[in-house]
Formats: structure tokens, sequence, C-alpha cells
């Protein structure tokens, strides 16, 4: 191996990645938050609905999971514009991430609801609260802390799973990774400073959520 | 788009693209379940590394956490790009196939490497002074007191990283290994509909990932079922 490493040229463009973090947390944030509702809205329907909309769901998040994220967003890109839905690479990395997150996040939520005793939602049921009410005021407050280590767990990968994104040519970190390749031709330079970014944003997330998760829930969180 | 699926279906599922996703869909399982099964291997060698009553030694303990750590906090496709230029600039001649089972084979210590801990620190603390104080060696401790506890806390969750991996063999297709998602955008730039292409290789991803997850689900049932030794 006679190669040497010269990171000089690349050390340059570093603020320029770092723009690209900022996107990357974007995305991931947002396809955590979309998934979130869509995991509660679909965990609830699994808990309270009628059956065939829980068959619905349960073929959903089967679907999601067992189905690479690449392909589910190759399909929404490629497809979609067939049937008129035309979509930018941003606004469909988006959806899949949300709909992929939302499969996940139902299958946490829904261990959550399992988790509750029978005749507190039959309590709040007999005092007239409506479904919507009886998740939001007396299920949410009961699995809220012990869904919080699982949740910040499923950001953490959705911060991860956001690489995908550059392969849709949307100037995330990994996107601007590719750009920076192509102007400076120091492959590895580039793509190992990009690991150690991502290295450094995922500690800092898992740092952040658990101090977040202290000041909370006032438990002792182990922060690694 | 429903009548040109109809025009396009006899077209797309003739013998020779049957035969070339055939092909794929060998090179996609491979992939996975030979990257798996070695990168678990590896795992569970990074676990041992890490207990402090095994073969925990200070330096060991240090790399091994250090490497799971790392490994578990960098995208697969970044990992993927960094083996792939490292693979190119060494000017070592491997294939892309090579390269792509490389990169599943290490992340996929670093995650079994996590979940054999669960396994190994499954065993009461009684047991492990038991065991020391009839003076086991670390190897006997491991294969005759560990070993046979914590394969059934090991094994289920294993099924379930496995479908991860065979999900993330897609990405493989970045740098052109011919597994399923790549034969599918070949097919596609070919003039085969997106919706037969990808629909297609939806389909077979789920057959091969449902069932996978279905027997770790089931073994987890089953397992768990059974009174602990």
């Amino acid at each position: 191996m006679n190669y040497s490493l010269i990171y000089s040229q690349v050390s340059e463009h570093i603020p320029y990645l770092l723009g690209g973090a900022i996107l990357t947390l974007e995305l991931a944030a947002i396809s955590f938050l979309v998934g979130w509702a869509v995991g509660l809205t679909n965990a609830s329907i699994l808990h309270f609905g009628p059956r065939p909309a829980r068959l619905a769901v349960q073929g959903y998040v089967t679907f999601f999971i067992n189905t690479p994220l690449l392909v589910q967003i190759f399909f929404i890109f490629f497809v979609l514009p067939d049937a008129g839905i035309l979509l930018s690479p941003y606004a469909a990395v988006a959806i899949g991430m949300s709909l992929n997150a939302g499969a996940y996040l139902t299958e946490i939520q829904r261990a959550g609801f399992q988790s509750l005793r029978r005749e507190e939602i039959d309590a709040a049921s007999a005092m007239g609260f409506s479904v919507p009410q009886i998740v939001w005021y007396v299920v949410m407050p009961h699995i809220a802390k012990a869904l919080y280590p699982p949740l910040s767990n499923q950001f953490i990968i959705q911060v991860m799973t956001t690489s995908i994104a550059a392969i849709f040519a949307v100037e995330e970190l990994t996107g601007r990774a590719y750009n920076v390749n192509s102007l400076t031709f120091r492959s590895l330079e580039v793509f190992s400073i990009v690991a150690v970014i991502y290295l450094v944003l995922t500690l800092a997330c898992s740092l952040a959520l658990a101090l977040l998760g202290r000041w909370l829930f006032r438990v002792r969180a182990r922060v690694f | 788009m429903w009548e040109q699926l109809l025009e396009d279906a006899p077209r797309f599922f003739g013998i020779w693209n049957l035969m070339f996703l055939g092909q794929a869909l060998l090179n996609t399982l491979l992939l996975s379940y030979l990257g798996a099964a070695f990168g678990f291997a590896i795992g569970f060698s990074l676990a041992i590394g890490r207990h402090p009553r095994l073969y925990g030694i200070a330096p060991i303990r240090l790399l091994a956490t250090a490497y799971v750590e790392v490994f578990r906090r960098i995208p697969f496709l970044v990992k993927l790009m960094c083996i792939f230029f490292v693979f190119q600039l060494s000017g070592a001649q491997a294939s892309l196939f090579t390269i792509a089972l490389v990169t599943v084979v290490l992340s996929a210590a670093a995650f079994a490497a996590e979940i054999a801990r669960a396994g190994i620190e499954a065993v009461p603390t009684p047991q492990w002074d038991a065991a020391e104080a009839m003076n086991f060696s670390r190897w006997k401790v491991l294969t005759r007191v560990v070993a046979p506890q914590s394969w059934r806390v090991v094994l289920p969750p294993l099924f379930g990283y496995a479908v991860g991996f065979i999900k993330s063999t897609s990405i493989a297709s970045q740098i052109g290994v011919m597994e399923l998602t790549y034969a599918a955008k070949i097919l596609n730039t070919r003039g085969f509909s997106a919706l037969l292409c990808f629909g297609t290789i939806l389909i077979v991803y789920f057959l091969i990932c449902w069932p996978t997850k279905r027997f770790g689900e089931h073994l987890e049932a089953r397992l768990g079922r059974r009174p602990k030794v």
C-alpha cells in the first residue's frame, strides 16, 4: 500500500460538510416526528380500532419493516410519477423515511400500549373520554417514560438512515461528501472525515437526548 | 398506467429476466446470510473480549468497545464507501462482491457484539462466582457455564438483525454489486416500467425478510417458554 493520506485539500471543505450535517439533522427530525405521529395513530388503531383497520395497520407495519428503505424510496421516486405524482428528491426521501419510521415507531408504541392496565382505560371511557382523549390524557403520560429510551434510540437510527438521501442527490452530509469527492478526488479522506462527523453527531444526539430524558422524567439514565 | 403494466408484464417475466433476477437474488442471499454468519462469529468473539471475567484484558477490552461503538454509529453507506476506497487505494484486487461482504461482516460484528453482551450478562453473578470457586479456566467458564445458558437469549434477536442486513445489502447497489436492487435499476434502465421492476423486488425482499423475522419470533417464543436452567 503506497498511498499517503492528504487531508489538506479536504479540510477547507469541512464547513461545507458540516452544513450538510444540519440538513441531516433536519431530515432526521422531520421523518422522526411524522413517523412518531403515524406510529401513535397506528398504535391507537391497533388497540382501539375495528378489525379491518387493525389488519390494514398490521399489513403496513409488516410490509415496511420487511423491505429495504432504499427500495421503498426508489418506488416512491420512480413509480409515483407514472401515476402523475411528481416529487422532488427531498420530498421523496422525507416521505419514504417517514413511512419507514412510522412502521418501526408503531411497533415500539404498540408495546407501550400493551403495558397499560385495562381498568384505567375502562375508567376513562366510563367518564366519557373519546379515544383520542384517552390516548393523549391517559395512555401517553403512563407510557412516556418507558417509551423514551426506545424512541430516542430510533431518532439516532433516523440520523444514520438519512445517508440514504445522498443516493437521490439530496445534499445532506453524505451527499455533500460525494460532491467534495468529485471535486478533490481525495475519496478516502472525505469519507473518513464524514464517518467521524457521523460519529460525533450521533454521540452528541445520544448525549442531548439522555440529558433531555433526565430533565423530563427525573431519572438517572445511562448516557451511553 | 395499468394498460402499460399489463402489456409489459409478460415481457418482464420472460425467462432471461427471471434468470437475471434469480442470479441477483442469489447474490443478495449470499451477501446477507454469509455476511451475517461471519459477522456474528466475530461479534461473539468481541463480546467475549469485552467481558472482564472472560477475556476482557484491558487493551483488548478497550479496542473491542471502541470498535463496537464506532461501527454502530456510522451509516452503512459511509462504511461501504470507506471500505470501497480502502480496497481501491491499497491496490488489492478484490471484487465488488467481496468489498460489500467485508462491509456487511464488519457491521454485523459490531451489532452482534452488543446482543452477545446482553446474553452474557443474563448469566447470574453467583454462577460466575461458583465457576471461579471450582477453579474453572476462562475457557471452561465460557463453554460450560456461559454458552449453554446465554444462547437462548442471544439467538432470537440475531434473526431480527439478519433481516436488517438483508435490507442493508440493497445499499451495496451503490458500488455496483449485482444484487436485487441493482438488477432492478438495470431492468428499469432497459425500459421496463419502474412499477414492475421495483414492485417485483419489493415483493422478493419481503419474501426473504418476513420468514426470517417470523422464525426469530418463533424461536423467541419457544425458547422463552422453557424454564431457565
